[in-house]
């Protein structure tokens, strides 16, 4: 018969709609930004810079080796190496990012800078609402803006986090154990001489102002 | 398989019937009407100039190039991991098989050996990868033919737990970036496989209610039927791959053919079509969605334990050693195929890829033809380009 097919058709359709009045799996879309989905722990969204301790200036872990600046496939990281050192986590005295931006507007949440980093210093972040009112202002994201502290990346990312907690903690114990082979082994040798991770032997810089990175 | 071996015939646009009334003051004027870049039936910023008599096809070209960013270029000034992300935006619909025939070119290139468990993984998403392009062009299909909104929509309820999958285990629902060259980036997520179990195991049943809203409709057989046909001689000459090709009637898929990955583990046919109009083409995609789930179903049985990556895999200061390799694997779109020249540098030498949809468009002018301008549109639909792919 002619226009059966439409009657079929029309029936799913009629099935659709009132099968959403019946079973809520049917309703699949939510009102947002009043409801919010929970997002998947993958999700990767803007990378941002993962500091130890209280003061994100003092606890970055990023050293400046600047293999993310070259990996980024769009070329959107800025990094101008410290001319000083200060200790990283296991205490070796390490150059430090005197400046490390990352432009928003170029960055495409590829995840390839936290792949590369051996520092576990950069992350990716879960936040996705990054719009903002002034275009040249703050689209250019500085390292005071990119800090964040490792309790954040722990509740953001917790399987990650774990892992990569413990791969720090691993590279601590064998620097301990190394440092301490070290010590007895020049105290045998008697000659006695400052470690190289001894606080005095550092020092640590004041807090950076803006950078200074042409724009 | 047949090769057409003479060249087709030079076209005479003199010989399509005039379709104004002889004698009037409009006798013999053609029209030319460019449709797009910015026109809502050209799926992105695609031109068709058309020439038209009254309302048929006398003369139809296709322009791209508005969405050029050049990819190639870049890719051969970038580290070898360096593209991958940028192979996601080729074919935004379907990132993880652009992601995978990358990885393919590669690994032959670099001589990496996949891990089983990688193999499989791979397996899984780019079928549900073909899941839900399939199913999506469909409803574009249907949108371009007047179904507007309801069979889309459909489609993309569904598409969108697709997408949640791929967002739990790549962290992006379209830019994946997760194949690596030698396996994969990270393991599976706890409870990823159940997940995918439930979508496989509901699918059929939306595959069915999607069939029945439609696929009997008396306005889309009138719409599809006869209309956009292509020649099976002209679609092999013309290199056409994938569902277009097999709506023709070719046996021709890269999964038989080649046995990439692990896909002579899997049971599974190649539909085929018989009239290579724009009906076989839809069809088409629907019957590949359920050999999808065919193949979905073998490999969610089986997946092994065991490393993800290839050990000797090494992420940073890449360098594979001279030589040259084409990967290949078959797209929903048809046959994506990566070629690579390495001279030993961190980046390739020459990159290029072989786009599919690209390809299938290069015959549209001879789908169209002495056709009206809505079936245009239609055929146009059914050919399943994505601008990011065909641009690049």
């Amino acid at each position: 018969m002619l226009g059966s097919g439409i009657l079929k058709g029309l029936a799913e359709t009629a099935k659709n709609f009132v099968g959403s009045y019946i079973d809520e799996s049917g309703l699949t879309t939510i009102e947002y930004p009043d409801e919010r989905q929970t997002l998947a722990e993958n999700t990767r969204q803007f990378p941002f810079l993962v500091f130890d301790g209280d003061d994100a200036m003092k606890g970055l872990r990023c050293v400046s080796c600047q293999i993310c600046e070259k990996e980024c496939p769009p070329q959107c990281i800025f990094i101008v190496k410290s001319k000083d050192k200060k200790p990283d986590h296991v205490g070796k005295p390490q150059f430090y990012p005197a400046t490390f931006d990352i432009d928003l507007s170029v960055c495409m949440s590829c995840q390839i800078c936290v792949e590369v980093c051996p520092f576990e210093a950069i992350k990716m972040d879960t936040e996705f609402e990054l719009s903002t009112s002034d275009r040249f202002g703050q689209l250019l994201l500085h390292k005071g803006q990119l800090a964040k502290p490792n309790s954040h990346f722990q509740e953001i990312h917790p399987t990650d986090a774990a892992v990569s907690d413990a791969a720090l903690a691993a590279d601590k114990a064998k620097a301990e154990a190394k440092a301490a082979a070290d010590a007895k082994a020049k105290a045998e040798a008697g000659i006695p001489r400052p470690l190289a991770s001894s606080p005095e032997a550092v020092t640590i810089p004041p807090a950076l102002g803006p950078p200074n990175l042409p724009m | 398989m047949s090769v057409a071996t003479e060249s087709p015939a030079p076209r005479n646009y003199e010989v399509v019937p005039k379709t104004s009334p002889e004698g009037s003051e409009l006798d013999g004027e053609l029209l030319e009407v460019a449709m797009g870049p910015q026109h809502p039936s050209t799926h992105g910023v695609f031109r068709m100039d058309v020439v038209l008599d009254g309302e048929t096809v006398v003369k139809l070209k296709p322009v791209f190039g508005y969405l050029h960013r050049n990819h190639e270029k870049i890719a051969e000034n970038t580290s070898y991991l360096g593209s991958m992300p940028y192979t996601d935006r080729l074919d935004y619909f379907c990132s993880l098989t652009n992601n995978w025939a990358y990885a393919l070119a590669v690994e032959k290139l670099a001589g990496l050996q996949v891990p089983e468990r990688a193999e499989f993984i791979r397996v899984i998403t780019a079928e549900l990868t073909r899941l839900q392009n399939h199913t999506s062009v469909c409803g574009f299909l249907l949108q371009d033919m007047g179904a507007l909104g309801t069979p889309l929509m459909y489609a993309f309820r569904e598409r969108e737990k697709i997408l949640d999958l791929f967002e739990s285990l790549t962290g992006a629902r379209m830019m994946c970036n997760y194949m690596r060259f030698g396996g994969c980036r990270c393991d599976l997520p706890p409870g990823w496989l159940d997940r995918v179990r439930k979508i496989v195991g509901d699918f059929p049943q939306f595959l069915d209610s999607y069939e029945a809203l439609l696929n009997t409709n008396e306005i889309l057989l009138a719409r599809t039927q006869g209309v956009g046909r292509l020649p099976r001689e002209l679609a092999i000459s013309a290199g056409v791959t994938g569902p277009m090709l097999r709506a023709c009637g070719v046996d021709y898929d890269i999964r038989k053919v080649d046995h990439y990955g692990i896909y002579d583990r899997f049971e599974f046919r190649i539909p085929l079509g018989e009239q290579g109009d724009v009906y076989d083409r839809y069809m088409i995609r629907l019957l590949e969605i359920r050999e999808s789930l065919k193949i979905l179903q073998q490999a969610l049985k089986e997946v092994p334990g065991g490393p993800i990556i290839d050990p000797k895999a090494k992420l940073r200061s890449f360098r594979p050693k001279v030589g040259e390799a084409y990967g290949r694997i078959e797209g929903p779109k048809g046959e994506l195929g990566f070629y690579l020249i390495s001279d030993g540098s961190p980046n390739p030498y020459r990159y290029r890829v072989r786009p599919p949809s690209l390809i299938n468009l290069t015959i549209l002018e001879d789908m169209c033809l002495g056709q009206s301008v809505a079936d245009a549109v239609v055929t146009l639909g059914s050919v399943d380009i994505v601008l990011g792919e065909v641009d690049r």
